[in-house]
């Protein structure tokens, strides 16, 4: 389960924001920018995805983001999901964090697809969260968390090499 | 008049306000004039209701609530092709009030 | 048929829990309607007019026995004894209470059924040919490609929350008997010159507002790909379908915007990608499914032919059946469109003793056909004449496959929040009135389809002659569609002219058919008569 996360410094807002997070590292205590600006400048380390924007705009960049920040400003709007599964997917590996509208219901396939930190615009019942994180006991496709598909399983290979 | 319907949350039966309650029979629908934003928000809020709706009525010759629109007369009475499963399954005249 | 193994078991059992965990919260408060929906719906349940209608997922339309007295077993405990066969070959029942539907699920769950992504903005149930593993000009069963994909596109973390829902059908003959090209994907299983198979995929057809015939975006995927490139067609979707305006979200809009060719190479650039993430199954897994759809013990060496001296029978076998691929065996049609009644409708009875006859017949197994039939596979021709009598009894053995009365019909605004104009009662009219005048068999093969709105789930545009109810100033009226058609000669219905009240449009079907019968020539359905003649004789004959 997540460590839970003190917010004591509370000039940074990210930091608080923080509901569950998956990872030991430290934190980026600056805030994130957009794509454009990131882009376009070398000092930034964390950056702002939104529905529009191209993930891969970002894959010549990795090397200096430790945190993507993709925000969701509806729980409906699925794009998201695709630009946090194509950072993972050309190794990114730094911090890749869910905002916005994130709900109970949306957490366990936005983990499947790579976000290992969620800062959702409400605060969430901790134990419906716990659950919900908990959803599947197995996966049928391979996607970017690690987990062996049920096809994989059945065919003899419990580590699959299925991120590729 | 403007009338106030929706569903019940946990059966999805089609529901009436009647000024204090829902009731499943259009007959009993109020008047709910320009009270219908806020019964509704407050009654979903408990959820007491599912898609609440304010919709223009008359009321006939027998004094009876008709929904002016034919969609939730359907609602009001059930399918018009099964007889049976409305809620005047003997009255051969509920299909022609639908219509 | 397909047979969960622990792993497909615990997955449904999951759903079951998950959604159970998901009413509570809703019934708690924690949940918000406009939260809510969308989890319903991927769980196939809808708020309509008269309550909650759960729409129940049958995968490529195959059921066993077992499955199908489940279907009758609920429609008696939860619903009001029926339940309706839908244009997507599932089932759905009009009564269901909100709080009694985590424990359907949980019921279908036994019999390795669900409700899964029956609906939602997610991967629908995928459907197939319903002769599949039957028809004789089939190159292969296309059910393990389909199940393959039912696997993949279940609970598909990166697909749940698309711009708009996503049909895909899975064919492997030549004739298309699943409406293939109306759909998001189509995918044909085909043979190349080395004898090897491979599949085809079209994308971008459907129904709905704009209606489009998909285009061929790749004819060969490898089957050992078939997972990537389907996961690649889903990404380029998921990140640039539109989400701005619902009506403009399907994925035909974005080949419609971008163009077919464009559409392609973003595909092949994401599939090139997919290709190193090992998104595909091992080819071990298609096989594991192949072994589960092998042939039934068939018994060998029966001889064709069937008598036909009983004259009422006769009609049913030459209307009913069709061709099997092993001699002395046939596929019936169980006709769910009897005279005046409602398309698609079987009561709790009904469905039992389907369940019994294909038990009995055909091997445990039926199928739904997306013309709203059920379909014994394989029955033995020596014993078709027993099975008949059986339906007979029944009130199952109307004998109107592909004529007039086997209308396809949505739900229509009897039961559905979105529609604009009753269905319902407009086929039953219709059936009633050619059945009377005795033209039914005269006209021969009729595809008649009617949908209550524009959203399109009565196919009317694909039907020889299509209805689409509209709603004029708050009264219901019919627009008339000729010349559509779903087969593998797929066209889009062209509307004649004004449309009608639902007498006038009963008749105005009848002048048609009458311009058909004065028009045709030797052996032409009205369909070529159509083609041949044109819009103008009718809409004289209509209008003038």
């Amino acid at each position: 389960m997540a460590e839970p996360i003190s917010g004591t410094d509370s000039e940074a807002r990210e930091l608080d924001d923080v509901q569950f997070r998956f990872r030991e590292d430290e934190m980026v205590d600056h805030p994130a920018v957009t794509v454009d600006a990131f882009v376009g400048q070398t000092n930034a380390s964390a950056v702002r995805i939104e529905p529009g924007d191209d993930a891969r705009d970002l894959l010549p960049h990795l090397g200096r983001i430790a945190l993507v920040e993709v925000n969701f400003p509806s729980f409906g709007d699925g794009r998201g999901y695709s630009a946090a599964r194509i950072l993972r997917e050309a190794g990114y590996q730094g911090e890749l964090r869910a905002v916005g509208d994130v709900l109970i219901d949306q957490l366990s396939h936005m983990r499947r697809c790579g976000f290992d930190s969620f800062a959702p615009g409400v605060r969430l019942d901790e134990e419906d969260a716990a659950r919900a994180f908990a959803t599947w006991p197995e996966v049928y496709q391979a996607a970017v968390d690690g987990r062996a598909p049920i096809w994989t399983l059945r065919h003899g290979e419990r580590n699959g090499d299925t991120n590729g | 008049m403007k009338i106030l319907t929706g569903s019940d949350l946990k059966s999805g039966a089609v529901v009436w306000w009647d000024g204090s309650s829902w009731s499943l029979h259009v007959e009993d629908a109020c008047d709910v004039g320009e009270d219908a934003a806020s019964i509704a928000a407050r009654e979903e809020a408990e959820r007491r209701v599912v898609v609440p709706y304010a919709i223009e009525a008359t009321t006939d010759a027998q004094g009876r609530v008709r929904p002016a629109h034919i969609k939730d007369r359907i609602r009001a009475l059930g399918p018009t092709v099964r007889a049976d499963l409305t809620l005047r399954p003997a009255d051969p005249e509920a299909g022609t009030w639908v219509i | 048929m397909y047979q969960y193994d622990r792993y497909d078991q615990q997955m449904v059992d999951a759903r079951v829990a998950e959604f159970r965990d998901q009413v509570r919260r809703r019934l708690d408060g924690k949940l918000t309607e406009d939260q809510f929906k969308p989890l319903r719906l991927m769980n196939g349940l809808y708020l309509q007019l008269h309550a909650y209608m759960l729409r129940v997922a049958v995968p490529y339309g195959t059921l066993n026995s077992t499955q199908m007295h489940m279907l009758g077993t609920i429609a008696d405990k939860y619903d009001r004894g029926y339940g309706h066969f839908t244009t997507r070959q599932n089932i759905q029942y009009n009564w269901i209470k909100l709080e009694d539907a985590p424990d359907i699920l949980a019921e279908l769950s036994t019999v390795e059924m669900h409700a899964i992504q029956t609906s939602g903005n997610c991967i629908r149930n995928i459907s197939a040919d319903h002769f599949a593993g039957a028809a004789a000009d089939e190159v292969a069963d296309p059910r393990p490609y389909a199940e393959l994909m039912r696997q993949w596109s279940s609970f598909h973390p990166e697909f749940s929350y698309l711009p708009r829902k996503f049909k895909i059908a899975v064919i492997a003959s030549e004739t298309d008997r699943a409406a293939m090209r109306l759909h998001d994907i189509g995918i044909r299983i085909h043979k190349n010159d080395a004898g090897e198979l491979g599949a085809a995929f079209y994308v971008g057809g459907g129904m709905g507002r704009t209606p489009m015939i998909s285009h061929l975006v790749r004819e060969w995927v490898p089957l050992d790909r078939l997972i990537t490139y389907a996961e690649a067609c889903l990404r380029v979707y998921n990140r640039y379908g539109r989400r701005d305006n619902k009506y403009k979200a399907r994925i035909k809009i974005l080949l419609h915007e971008i163009g077919a060719e464009d559409y392609a190479a973003q595909v092949d650039a994401e599939y090139q990608q997919l290709l190193d993430q090992g998104v595909e199954p091992p080819f071990a897994e298609l096989q594991r499914i192949r072994t589960f759809f092998a042939d039934p013990p068939f018994v060998e060496g029966l001889s064709d032919g069937v008598d036909q001296s009983d004259p009422a029978f006769a009609a049913w076998v030459q209307q009913n059946t069709h061709l099997h691929r092993v001699h002395g065996y046939t596929s019936a049609t169980i006709s769910l469109k009897p005279v005046g009644g409602i398309p698609g409708d079987a009561t709790a009875a009904q469905i039992h003793l389907m369940a019994d006859l294909a038990k009995e017949f055909s091997f445990d197994e039926c199928r739904v056909t997306h013309a709203q039939n059920i379909v014994l596979p394989h029955v033995e021709q020596r014993r078709l004449y027993e099975l008949w009598q059986r339906l007979d009894t029944a009130g199952l053995a109307t004998a109107n496959l592909d004529n007039i009365g086997d209308i396809i019909a949505c739900p229509g605004l009897d039961y559905c929040s979105l529609a604009n104009a009753r269905a319902i009662p407009l086929a039953q009219k219709i059936s009633q009135r050619f059945s009377d005048n005795g033209k039914d068999a005269v006209i021969g093969e009729l595809k008649l389809k009617i949908s209550g709105c524009i959203n399109a789930c009565g196919h009317h545009h694909a039907g020889h002659i299509g209805v689409l109810g509209v709603d004029r100033k708050g009264r219901e009226n019919y627009q008339l569609l000729l010349g559509g058609s779903e087969g593998a000669d797929t066209s889009l219905g062209k509307i004649t002219g004004p449309g009608f009240d639902e007498d006038g449009v009963v008749d105005a079907i009848e002048k048609t058919t009458e311009v058909y019968l004065a028009q045709r020539q030797d052996g032409e359905r009205f369909l070529d008569t159509y083609r041949r003649i044109g819009m103008e004789p009718f809409k004289e004959a209509l209008y003038g």
